[in-house]
This record gives C-alpha cells, sequence and structure tokens, in this order.
C-alpha cells in the first residue's frame, strides 16, 4: 500500500516508524490490518462450521473443537475483526472530515490499538496453549463456570484488554468531536458518518464499562473462588446475562450504526445530491442508540422474566424499527432524481438496503416476544444477526474502504475486481444465509455439532455451506485486489469521486498535518459549496502560523505488552503460584510505563510555517 | 494603563473566585449536615421504616448534586458536553440498576 | 523544532489555566466523559451488589456486621478531602502554586486516613466474622463494590503523588494545570460513589 510510495527506506525504519505512531491515519492503517488479520481468522473459522455442517452427522472435526470453533468465531469476527476495522475507518476519515489535525489524545489512540492487539492476540493464543475458549461469544456464567481448562480465562483476559482499548478510543473520538471542529463546522454541519462516529462513541461508553464488570466477576469467580455465580453460596447467574446483554446490545448497534452515517456519506456523494433529511437522519441516529440501551431483556425473552417484562422489552424493540425505516426511505429518497455512479463502492451500498432489511423485518419478528418462544436459540436466530451484521455492518465496511482507500493509500482499488467480488459475495451471502431461516423454523437449534439424517435439513445445509464457500472466494478476490492496487493500482488524485466533504479537499494520502491551515467550513457539504458557489477550493480559516504536533512514542506498544504478558500471569496462576511473577510482573511494567509518560514533559513539536508554506505552493503549482 | 487594567481584572478575578468559594463552602455545610442527619436518623431508629430508605436516598442524590454542580463546577458555562455524558451515564446507570434489581430472580 | 513553546509559560495566567490550551480543554472534556462511563461502572457493581445482598449463605447480614462509627469517620475523611481539593483547585486559579501544593498534600493525606480505615474495616470482618469474598455471594458483591472503590482511592492517591513529585520543581503553568484540574474532577467523582455507597450498602444495610 503506502510501502511502494516510500519504496526507499529500512523496512527497519518502517517497522519503527509504525510501532511508535501516534498519527491518526496511520493507526488508521494499523486497525485495519490487525482487523484485517482477525477477519480472515474468523472467516476460516466459519468455513469449518460450514464444512462440519455440510452434511448430516459429519465428523470433519470433534464436538469440543466445534464449539471451540463456534466460541472463536463469534467473539473474533465482532471484537477484533467488525469493530477494530470500524475503528479504523473513523480514525482515518472522521479527523479529516471535521478539518483537525489529529485526534485529541494521539497517544491514547495509539494505546487503544496497542491493547486491541495484544488483547486479540492473547485470545487467539489460546488455540496454542491447550484449547480455546469453548463456552459460546456470550460466554453465560452458567456455561463458562464449567468449561474446563483455560479457555475461556482467555476469553475473560483477551476481552478485557482489548475492551480497555475500545473505551479509550471511544472516549477520544468524543473529545474530539466536542473540541476540534474547524472553524464554522458547527455539529449540525457534520457528515453523517461524523455523527454516527459520534453517538457510536457515546455508546462505546456507556455500554462497555458493564462488559468490564461483568468479566471481572467471571474472572474471579473461575480464578480467585469467589462466588458471584455459585448457585451453593446464593450466588445468581441471571446477573451475568443481564450484564452481558446490556453491553451486548449497544454493541450491535455499535456495529451498525457507524455504517448508517457511512452509507449517507456515500449515497449522497454517488448521487451527486445533498444527503436527503439530513436532520431527521441526525435525530433518527439518536433515537436508535437511545432505544438500544432501552431493550437488551429482548435476549432473554425465554429466561423468564415474566410477561409484564417480556412485554415492555417487546414494545420496545419493535419501536426502533421507526428510526431505521426513517433512515431507509431517505437513503432511497437520496438516490431518487440525483445522478447516481454505480461503482464498487456504491455497490456495496446499494446491495445492503434489502439485504439490511430483510434483517431488520426478521428482528421485529423476533421482538414479538411470544413468537421468540419458537425461534430462540434455532438458525432463525442465525439467520437473522447474519443479516444483519454481513448486510449491514461487513457490506458497509467493504463500501467503506472502497470509497476511503484512495485518501487512505493513495491508490485506487480496481473497479472490476471490486464488482467481481461484490457480486460472489452478495450471491453467496445470501445462498449462505436465507435458506437458515427455514432450517431455524423447522428446528434447527444452533450451536450444535451435528444434525441427523432424514430430517429435512441436508439440501438446507449443502446450499448454506456452498454459499459460505462463495464468501471466501470473494474475500480472496479482494485481498488480490489490495495487492494488485499496491502495486499496480492508478494513483489517486486529492478528490477521485467528485467528494463534498473536507477529507476530499486535501492530497491522497493526506499529508501528516492534515491541513497546512485549518478549514473555514461555510455548510453542510463544505466541498461541494465552494464547487459550486467558490473556486472549488476551502477557503482558510485561520492565518498560516506553527503548526502544532504531538511526538510519537514507543510507550503505548510497551503498556500492551505489559497487560499482554500479565494477562498469562491471571490465567496460569492457579496452576504454579510463580505466574504471579508474570502476573505483578506485567502489571507492574504497565504501570511504570504510566509512570515514566506521566512524568515526561511532552510539549510536542512545531511544524514552521515556512514547510507549511512551500506545501502550499506546491499544491498551488 | 495597561497595568492598571490588569490590575484591575485580576481583582474582579479574585473577587468572582471569592463568591464562588462562600458557595461552595455553604454547600460543604450542607453536605456535612444531611451525613449528619443520614447518619442519626438510622442510629437512633426514630424514622419509621417505610420513610427511611426514600429519604436516604433523596439526600444521597442531593449530596451528589452538590458535588457535581459545585465541587466540580457541572453549572457553568461550557459544561454542556459533560452534562450531557454524565446525565446519559446517570441513564444507563438507572437502567442497569433497575434489571438487576427488578427483573434479576432467582 | 525552532518554536520553544514558550507559550505554555505565560507571564500572566489567564483565568482559568486548566482550559487555556488545546491539549488542556480535550483533558477537561475527555476527563468527564470518562467519568460518565465509570457512572455506569459503579452502576453494574451497585446493581449486582443490591441483587446479592440478601444471599448470605448462612454467614454474617448486613446488619449484623456493619458498624456506623467507623463508616461515618470513613465518611467525614472523605468528604472534607473533597473541599480540600476545591481549596486547591480554587488556589490554583489564583496561582497560587504553594497554598495548591498544600491543600492537594492534605487531600492526599486525607485520602491515605481514608484508605488506612477501610483496609482496617475488611481486615476486621476477615478476622472477627470470618466474613471474606469467599464465603458468600454477599460476600463477593460486597468487597467487589467496596473494593473497586477502594482501588479508585489508591489509584487517585498513587496519581496525586506522581503529580506532586513531578511538579515540585516546575511551577504551575498552562502545561500541567490541566493534569492538577483532571485530578481533582476524578477525586471529587470518588467522593460522590462514596456517597452512594454509604447510604446503600452501610445505612440501608443497617435498616435492613
Amino acid at each position: 500500500m503506502s510501502i511502494a510510495a516510500t519504496g526507499k527506506r529500512s523496512f527497519g525504519s518502517f517497522l519503527w516508524d509504525y510501532l511508535t505512531t501516534v498519527d491518526h491515519k496511520k493507526i488508521a492503517h494499523l486497525y485495519l490490518a490487525g482487523g484485517g488479520f482477525f477477519f480472515i481468522l474468523g472467516g476460516l473459522e466459519a468455513l469449518v462450521i460450514r464444512i462440519q455442517l455440510i452434511r448430516p452427522e459429519n465428523d470433519f472435526i470433534s464436538a469440543g473443537f466445534y464449539n471451540e470453533m463456534i466460541t472463536m468465531h463469534g467473539t473474533t469476527m465482532i471484537f477484533l475483526a467488525g469493530m477494530p476495522i470500524l475503528i479504523g475507518l473513523m480514525n482515518a476519515a472522521m479527523p479529516l472530515q471535521i478539518g483537525a489535525r489529529d485526534v485529541a489524545f494521539p497517544f491514547l489512540n495509539a494505546l487503544s490499538f496497542w491493547l486491541f492487539l495484544f488483547g486479540g492476540l492473547l485470545l487467539n493464543l489460546s488455540f496454542l496453549f491447550g484449547g480455546a475458549p469453548d463456552a459460546g461469544w456470550t460466554s453465560y456464567a452458567s456455561l463458562a463456570m464449567q468449561s474446563p481448562g483455560h479457555g475461556v480465562d482467555f476469553y475473560i483476559l483477551g476481552l478485557q484488554i482489548a475492551g480497555a482499548g475500545t473505551l479509550m478510543g471511544g472516549i477520544n473520538f468524543i473529545a474530539t468531536i466536542v473540541t476540534m471542529r474547524a472553524p464554522g463546522m458547527t455539529y449540525m454541519r457534520m457528515p453523517l458518518f461524523t455523527w454516527a462516529t459520534f453517538i457510536t462513541s457515546v455508546l462505546i461508553l456507556f455500554a462497555f464499562p458493564p462488559l468490564t464488570i461483568n468479566l471481572f466477576l467471571l474472572m474471579f469467580d473461575r480464578m480467585f473462588e469467589t462466588a458471584f455465580f455459585n448457585v451453593a453460596l446464593g450466588g445468581n447467574t441471571i446477573i451475568y446475562q443481564h450484564l452481558f446483554w446490556i453491553f451486548g446490545h449497544p454493541e450491535v448497534y455499535i456495529l451498525i450504526l457507524p455504517l448508517f452515517g457511512l452509507f449517507s456519506d456515500i449515497f449522497s456523494t454517488f448521487s451527486r445530491k445533498r444527503l436527503f433529511g439530513y436532520t431527521a437522519m441526525v435525530f433518527a441516529t439518536m433515537l436508535i442508540a437511545f432505544l438500544g440501551f432501552m431493550v437488551w431483556a429482548h435476549h432473554m425473552f425465554t429466561v423468564g422474566l415474566g410477561p409484564v417484562a417480556n412485554s415492555i422489552f417487546a414494545v420496545g424493540t419493535m419501536a426502533i424499527a421507526v428510526p431505521t425505516g426513517i433512515k431507509i426511505f431517505n437513503w432511497l429518497l437520496t438516490m431518487w432524481g440525483g445522478q447516481v455512479t454505480v461503482n464498487s463502492a456504491m455497490l456495496w451500498a446499494l446491495g445492503f438496503i434489502p439485504s439490511f432489511t430483510i434483517g431488520g423485518m426478521t428482528g421485529v419478528m423476533l421482538g414479538s416476544n411470544v413468537a421468540d418462544y419458537q425461534y430462540h436459540d434455532t438458525y432463525f436466530v442465525v439467520a437473522h444477526f447474519h443479516y444483519v451484521i454481513v448486510g449491514g455492518t461487513i457490506f458497509g465496511i467493504f463500501a467503506g474502504l472502497h470509497y476511503w482507500w484512495p485518501k487512505m493509500f493513495g491508490r485506487i482499488l480496481h473497479e472490476g475486481m471490486g464488482k467481481f467480488s461484490f457480486w460472489v459475495f452478495f450471491a453467496g451471502f445470501h445462498l449462505t444465509f436465507f435458506i437458515q431461516h427455514f432450517l431455524g423454523l423447522m428446528g434447527m437449534p444452533r450451536r450444535y455439532w451435528v444434525f441427523l439424517h432424514d430430517q429435512g435439513l441436508e439440501l438446507g445445509n449443502l446450499i448454506s455451506t456452498i454459499g459460505a464457500f462463495l464468501m471466501g472466494i470473494a474475500s480472496i478476490v479482494f485481498i488480490y485486489n489490495i495487492v494488485y492496487s499496491a502495486i499496480k493500482g492508478e494513483k489517486a488524485e486529492a478528490d477521485p469521486w467528485d467528494g463534498r466533504t473536507l477529507e476530499w479537499s486535501i492530497s491522497s494520502p493526506p499529508p501528516y498535518y492534515n491541513f497546512e491551515q485549518l478549514p473555514l467550513v461555510r455548510g453542510l457539504d463544505p466541498l461541494w459549496i465552494e464547487k459550486m458557489e467558490g473556486d472549488g477550493k476551502i477557503p482558510p480559516g485561520e492565518p498560516l502560523d506553527d503548526v502544532h504536533m504531538p511526538n510519537g512514542s514507543f510507550i503505548p506498544f510497551l503498556m500492551g505488552l505489559g497487560f499482554f504478558i500479565a494477562g498469562f500471569g491471571f490465567i496460569y496462576q492457579v496452576d504454579h503460584s510463580l505466574w504471579y511473577l508474570a502476573l505483578y510482573g506485567g502489571l507492574a511494567f504497565s504501570i511504570g510505563c504510566m509512570v515514566v509518560r506521566s512524568l515526561q514533559d511532552d510539549f510536542g513539536y512545531y511544524i514552521p510555517k515556512e514547510e507549511l508554506k512551500k506545501a502550499l505552493e506546491g499544491e498551488a503549482k | 494603563m495597561t497595568d492598571n487594567s490588569n490590575d484591575q481584572t485580576e481583582v474582579f478575578k479574585r473577587q468572582k473566585s471569592k463568591e464562588e468559594m462562600q458557595r461552595q463552602l455553604i454547600s460543604f455545610g450542607l453536605m456535612i449536615v444531611f451525613t449528619l442527619i443520614a447518619f442519626a436518623i438510622v442510629a437512633t431508629d426514630t424514622v419509621d421504616r417505610i420513610y427511611i430508605l426514600p429519604i436516604l436516598f433523596i439526600m444521597a442524590i442531593v449530596q451528589a448534586g452538590f458535588q457535581f454542580y459545585y465541587f466540580m463546577h457541572l453549572k457553568d458555562k461550557g459544561h454542556e458536553m459533560p452534562a450531557l455524558l454524565i446525565y446519559g451515564g446517570v441513564w444507563a446507570a438507572f437502567l442497569t440498576l433497575a434489571g438487576l434489581m427488578v427483573i434479576s430472580w432467582w | 523544532m525552532s518554536h520553544d513553546h514558550s507559550s505554555l509559560f505565560p507571564e500572566v495566567m489567564p483565568a482559568a489555566p486548566e482550559k487555556a490550551t488545546l491539549e488542556g480543554k480535550n483533558k477537561f472534556f475527555g476527563q468527564w466523559f470518562f467519568l460518565g462511563g465509570e457512572t455506569v461502572l459503579f452502576a453494574s457493581l451497585f446493581g449486582t451488589y443490591l441483587a446479592l445482598k440478601n444471599s448470605t449463605a448462612g454467614g454474617p447480614s448486613t446488619d449484623e456486621l456493619f458498624g456506623l462509627g467507623l463508616v461515618f469517620l470513613m465518611t467525614m475523611l472523605l468528604l472534607t478531602s473533597s473541599l480540600t481539593s476545591v481549596y486547591a483547585m480554587y488556589h490554583m486559579r489564583n496561582n497560587d502554586f504553594k497554598k495548591m501544593y498544600l491543600w492537594l498534600g492534605i487531600t492526599g493525606l486525607l485520602g491515605i486516613g481514608f484508605l488506612a480505615c477501610e483496609i482496617y474495616e475488611f481486615a476486621h470482618y476477615i478476622t472477627e466474622y470470618g466474613f471474606s469474598f469467599r464465603s458468600s455471594a454477599f460476600g463477593s458483591a460486597f468487597y467487589a463494590l467496596v473494593g473497586f472503590h477502594g482501588g479508585h482511592v489508591l489509584f487517585g492517591i498513587c496519581w496525586l503523588t506522581t503529580l506532586l513529585i513531578r511538579n515540585a520543581k516546575r511551577g504551575l503553568n498552562l502545561y500541567n494545570a490541566p493534569k492538577f484540574n483532571t485530578f481533582s474532577l476524578f477525586w471529587h467523582f470518588i467522593d460522590v460513589v462514596w456517597v452512594f455507597i454509604f447510604t446503600v450498602v452501610y445505612l440501608m444495610g443497617k435498616v435492613g
């Protein structure tokens, strides 16, 4: 990618650059690479699951390994692939969209990434150390307490470390949007993706603490013999379910809201039209986030909370369909009468609308607490959440990658391959998951290792597996597309899509300081306004002056490493007390790094205005 | 001339923060009084059990309000976003508590 | 590199030195948002405690266990430390470095006093009643909630110590003023949590 552009530098200095960077654009690259790696892992796990289910009573893998596969597939895709790639896109685009030079806390941003990476590595190393977690991605206490070996311990520590990074990232983005918008960039002039980043970050801020606490409770029960979930001593495992879903339901909105914002930007750009119903879109996003916090118990209808509680949560759940519907219609009306360009990014966005709508519709079906007793824990649920997460989040990620790839890496992804991978993926996706609705209605339970002969489930499962392989092929083509574009790809100009928002007003990839002078924003879609009413250039919002930049630092990496080591200490101290060395050593190392950081005077540095002036003159030529 | 005006703003600034300090002292006094009342009614067992829980809880909320609004200056200008996110947190906290207290059964 | 960062060390300090720079403003907002998340964190622990407080598994109940004297002392220590940190911020805004240090020092000492009481309290429960975080679900939830708060106090004291050491010779400037301010926000928040702990855990536990 950018390797090709900077081919002269040695690999060592390239690596050191990324290990110590605090630049939001490079951290975005790291997030995309890390998230992409885990996406491949999670995808391979999905294929293993589908191969096992290709025919009745298959013995491709053992029952125990199957449990590990479903657990790791879910956990990896949600925590280690979906969210990090989204945070990567936010890092890449959001500061540019509001006209900022970086995020509010660049050091913390790097720390967020390293915590995510080390947490993810810790979780996946469980495969090499005696078995992965096998209690499902929800890891309900009643089951997780019974799980032998250290699998669930890896789940707890890995998610704890990665989750801490995500929480910091959320705070960072909120602070950035509150304090660092360019002159004239009022809240109601922010692009929808920035709005979505803001609201998603608020969700992260309020949803992750219950997960943190829940993991702590489970950790203490498993490792230090406390009694939160020990029924013999008065414990209550329902607490785990509540805390998990108080986190877990907002989590699914964390996974989808950024893409709602992204699709809004894509639809308006490629329809060459202002977004239809901008204000309604903003408030619909807020409303979804608000309602998203009040519906967690719809995951627990069959726990037996009673008809009153179940009904309240059922009504709340169905209410979410209203703001989501507002969004769907606004997207359609944005395209209505616009000059629509159908390229790869737009194809993914167009494919998203019907796919996601089907997922939303089955969501309303599941939200009916009476009917839910039939659907619960069947493949109907599996089909539903894959329609929203793949049809929404993954489609959105592909759309966003095609859309911002030129801005992030300075190369345009190949259109032909892009369209090919979309159509193959689209077909494979519907083949895999549409039939699963019916498998579920026929009674096939989720998370089971095998299904039996002569129950009418053979054909459906075979089709589903074929579809999964099509998605695999499409992903391989996409990866090849990345490699191809890095080597032979067309160089991107500043504004390849005839864009509307600020990120397209600067070169691709942007200089490390983003803007020589902070831009002056005169309205919604600032670049488009300047194209229509001005000279197509964003006017400066400040006089040319020295620009303050943060220093890079290796400390975030070291802090992540310390917690990684401490994680192993926590997991294995139950076996041998020597592991306390790793536990306390790792923690002391990380805290030591924190103290070192705290004692430093890190004033950053200034880019002299002569250098910026030269850059400006270079652009003018 | 400039020195003089600087002095004046300095005097004004100090006057302002003095008034602020007085308000904070008053809120501290009230917090101590509330704490004394709370401990007293529990220790002496004078109030009916039905009333004691809401009284204790309301006094705790008022104390928290003093901390946030006076000690942490949430009432001042430029604190709109912090206030919004604190109230958001309180709302999520309320839901969490409601979930765990009302519909957690065994 | 030519720039000498002199803007961080002005001759006349502005009225709100903690928010005079962009970095300061970011710290101010970031800390507030973090506290919003902490609210939910403690709510999860409170919820767990309230759901489990009667699951004593034959051990002592809240009424038998808690004594009000020590809790009252702890409450007074922490409430007073909240006021002293207000004084410290008052002197920071008046650019009176020495008085700020004095009040921050007192804040830290009061915090240490609180922590000592808490450690004594826990030790007392374990030795006198055999009430540990393993003995019942109530025990686990109690130590989790109160211990998490105690951990925050400990973290605050360490944070304050680092701040006081690092800036002893530097004096007040626009680079470190936000650091003192974020600490003070954190410290007040810990006090808010304690108000709810003494009300919900101890007083309501005494009432039953």
